[in-house]
């Protein structure tokens, strides 16, 4: 039997290297020991990756993506279709998990310094992976066709129009109508479903295929192929599988599918933050929604967009909007080049790393938070304030990192 | 990374473990997978159970192919006392003359197949690969069979079936055409779709 | 900590995207196990509410089994469209230019409306909030839809609230001056029962309430279903995490 399989493999590999892959990237990829919790969102954003390529292409089998008949294909989903609640709950609360993971993903790299050289590449692809799913969210939020589908894609396309010169024409290119309609409805969809998904796993695949020719970063941010056995391999190193597909990942997952379903089971619309309540309507022209709020994980930079609110340069606060959130969305690809301390790792850089992230993050949060409620003059001051401290981390990055003073990074890694 | 025999046994029973649990997981994931291909409540409304108003259904007449349950084709003939005399003259000829083979509900397991003699309720589709036969009624010698005593005829693949929609042995299709459940509300409408008294 | 604020992020449960009323909305809890309730409100809304408002993408024959009442039952005496079969949605005939002419607005589907107004309250307020209003064209107005287009239906069943008046209680009822202030208790208009209607106030009450319990259930017919499931699947996955924990902890301990 197992010679059997032996021979089969053989027979493989002599014409496909499979075993050689998965020694590559499975049983003979060295990871660091010290991995932490913030080590679980790579495979957890695998696993929504997965959930959303599957029910997602269940819920196309019943869906209807023209204006007549869209809004009720997603209550027939709801309803008719057996287990089909199930099937667009996972996938309307898969698409909130995916931000979470995402962003938690995200503050690992600026947390330990991963996007430094020599894992610049992974960090680009990173974010094209991130632009690519608020892309695919967005594509994807006009689908059931409800009212704030309907006005949240209204808004954001009628953004277009803020580009000088060619704008107007712009936005209704993008519509392909003078107005949102079912032609814009019957595109986003088709990009929704086979264009967006196929950039974002050709992504993926760039982005791991990266990160496995030069290794992992670790918390500590030490180059562990600096210290080899007689082999070769790391010493402060193990194979990723089994130690850490099974060892760490595995109740990793269970844990973030328990508080996934949840959620999912027990409040799926998330009081309106995850299925917003004008969505239970059908899109009307003619009927704005009282507040338009973007779902959570645009918030952060659609209160940056409403925080313009002057002209300047002798164009209009609408423009400066649109050139601060897409600003806001563009700086954190060349954060490779801003980052120039001599170490990775937040543990071992100086006091201003630090503030800075601290105030990164909670103006982040309070971004966010802002961008789902009525701005007041306050309220978009303080958003003025957090838009600035969001460039302002970006920004002076390479300043305060080239003058702090940073700790010495031992030679071998911390173990917790 | 030491590693003795309880070890290694405690590690083999956890992993054994986590593939039952795991695998019973993976099993309960792909549930609401593939019910949902099942019919929808919409396809089960629209297949509900039709009636069909007979009284105009002369002798050697057809209804068909509309109308239509569960957007398959009805035949309803009604069979002439000519074609009733000689339906059963030529069952040596047939596949399954006495319907053996679950293809009609046991109220049409009789030498008719149907409730009343004269009227037949079959799905019109060649139990072949369902294609939708046609009626030829006539007692006269057809192209693809001399003796011909009426039926129906798959331009498919040539399948044969007799007035009570009997396969004759010798054709492609492999048993006769399903009679669907049916019965008579009154003498002139047929409720076809379910059993009396199912409702 | 960052965690923590992600998953309060991820899962708050604020009302800052709930419709804003005029008036704080009186509570109402529903009990979808309360089959008895769902049925009378069953009945109540295909005798006083489907004439207008559909519940187009709901069917009867879910409907009646989720609330357990008899097919035959709902064919003879809830469905008044011989065209209408068991497995048909729950629409009505109402031309939509000849409903924009009687009450100047389209009724809308009510199918989904406790999910749309983020809470059930608000329709249970309105059913409450009519109230006496000659100047309207159907001599009612409503105190949580300001100038609604739409009669009160249940008229011979509540009676005909009118606004509490100051002056009417300080002349101690003896005489019908106009009110020159309403009295407002807790934020609300306080409302008075004519005695015209067949039932009490507490009748009345009732049938609010399984009206709106009945649009509760019909907005996500598989709430119950959804959260019965949901236990069993977190139960598995408690006890599928202490076989990963362990058989992972078997790995882990290797290194660390």
């Amino acid at each position: 039997m197992i010679a059997a399989f032996k021979n089969f493999m053989d027979w493989i590999d002599a014409r496909l290297p499979v075993t050689e892959t998965y020694e590559k990237h499975m049983s003979k990829y060295y990871a660091p020991k010290n991995f932490n919790f913030w080590y679980y969102f790579g495979v957890l954003g695998f696993i929504v990756l997965v959930n959303q390529l599957m029910t997602g292409i269940w819920l196309t089998m019943s869906y209807n993506p023209t204006g007549e008949g869209a809004f009720a294909s997603v209550e027939y989903i709801m309803r008719d279709v057996e287990f089909g609640w199930l099937l667009r709950y996972m996938h309307s609360t898969g698409a909130s998990a995916f931000f979470v993971v995402v962003y938690l993903h995200m503050f690992r790299g600026l947390l330990y310094g991963s996007y430094q050289k020599p894992r610049e590449l992974i960090w680009i692809f990173g974010m094209l992976i991130y632009v690519a799913l608020m892309a695919e969210g967005f594509f994807g939020y006009l689908l059931p066709w409800g009212n704030m589908s309907f006005w949240g894609a209204q808004v954001i396309v009628s953004l277009a129009g803020a580009i000088p010169f060619v704008g107007e024409d712009l936005a209704v290119w993008i519509r392909g109508d003078f107005n949102m309609s079912g032609v814009t409805l019957n595109r986003f969809f088709a990009l929704h479903v086979v264009l967006v998904p196929l950039v974002l796993l050709v992504l993926v695949v760039l982005h791991v295929l990266a990160l496995h020719e030069v290794g992992s970063n670790n918390p500590d941010g030490v180059d562990i192929k600096k210290n080899v056995d007689e082999d070769g391999k790391p010493l402060d190193a193990i194979p990723f599988h089994p130690y850490y597909t099974i060892g760490h990942d595995l109740p990793a997952i269970v844990v973030f599918l328990f508080i996934f379903c949840a959620v999912m089971f027990f409040y799926p619309d998330g009081g309106g933050y995850l299925i917003e309540h004008p969505n239970y309507e059908p899109a009307d022209p003619l009927k704005t929604p009282d507040l338009i709020a973007p779902v959570w994980y645009y918030t952060p930079f659609y209160s940056m967009l409403r925080a313009a609110t002057f002209p300047l340069f002798g164009l209009d606060a609408k423009f400066w909007g649109l050139v601060v959130m897409a600003g806001a969305i563009a700086i954190p690809f060349v954060l490779p080049w801003l980052d120039k301390s001599p170490v990775r790792s937040i543990r071992y850089k100086g006091t201003p790393s630090k503030v800075f992230l601290t105030l990164f993050v909670i103006s982040f949060f309070i971004l966010g938070y802002l961008g789902t409620v009525h701005p007041t003059p306050i309220k978009t001051m303080i958003a003025q304030i957090c838009t600035a401290i969001y460039y302002a981390y970006f920004l002076l990055m390479p300043w305060y990192t080239s003058v702090e003073a940073t700790k010495p990074v031992p030679e071998r890694l911390t173990m917790p | 990374m030491s590693e003795d025999g309880a070890d290694k046994g405690r590690r083999n029973f956890l992993i054994g473990a986590n593939l039952v649990v795991g695998s019973v997981g993976v099993v309960g994931w792909a549930v609401p997978f593939v019910a949902s291909f099942n019919p929808s409540a919409k396809a089960l409304a629209a297949g509900a159970p039709i009636k069909v108003d007979v009284s105009k259904l002369g002798p050697g007449g057809i209804l068909g192919p509309i109308p239509a349950w569960r957007d398959k084709p009805i035949f309803i003939v009604k069979r002439s006392d000519t074609m009733l005399g000689k339906l059963n003259s030529q069952n040596t000829r047939l596949a399954d003359p006495g319907s053996e083979r679950e293809q009609q509900p046991e109220y049409a397991k009789n030498d008719t197949r149907s409730i009343r003699p004269d009227i037949l309720v079959l799905v019109g589709l060649c139990t072949h690969l369902s294609c939708s036969p046609k009626f030829r009624p006539a007692l006269k010698p057809e192209t693809f069979d001399p003796e011909w005593l009426g039926g129906f005829y798959c331009p498919c693949h040539g399948s044969k079936f007799d007035l009570a929609g009997r396969v004759y042995a010798g054709v492609p299709a492999p048993s006769n055409m399903e009679v669907p459940p049916h019965y008579f509300e009154s003498d002139s409408v047929i409720v076809i779709g379910e059993d009396e008294g199912t409702a | 900590m960052k965690l923590v604020s992600a998953c309060l992020l991820f899962g708050l449960s604020l009302s800052v995207m709930a419709a804003e009323s005029t008036i704080p909305l009186l509570n109402m809890t529903p009990d979808l196990d309360d089959k008895a309730s769902l049925q009378r409100g069953a009945k109540t809304y295909m005798n006083y509410c489907l004439g207008c408002h559909s519940l187009q993408y709901q069917r009867y024959e879910r409907t009646a089994n989720d609330l357990g009442i008899p097919h035959d039952l709902i064919l003879e005496h809830l469905i008044f469209d011989p065209d209408t079969r068991i497995g048909s949605l729950i629409e009505n005939s109402l031309s939509l230019s000849s409903a924009k002419t009687w009450f100047g607005a389209a009724p809308p589907d009510l199918t989904l409306y406790t999910s749309l107004k983020g809470t059930p309250d608000y329709i249970y307020t309105y059913l409450k909030s009519f109230y006496a209003d000659p100047a309207r064209p159907f001599g009612v107005n409503n105190l949580l839809f300001e100038n609604v287009g739409m009669p009160h239906v249940l008229l011979d069943l509540q009676g005909l609230p009118r606004k509490v008046c100051k002056t009417k209680l300080e002349a101690d009822g003896s005489t019908q001056e106009p009110c020159e202030t309403d009295v407002i208790v807790d934020g609300r208009y306080m409302l008075e029962v004519d005695g015209s209607g067949s039932m009490s106030p507490d009748e009345y009450d009732r049938v609010a309430y399984d009206l709106t319990n009945f649009l509760y259930y019909v907005a996500e017919p598989t709430r119950q279903e959804r959260e019965r499931l949901g236990v069993y699947v977190l139960l598995f996955l408690a006890f599928f995490f202490v076989f990963t924990y362990l058989l992972g902890r078997e790995y882990t301990k290797e290194f660390h």
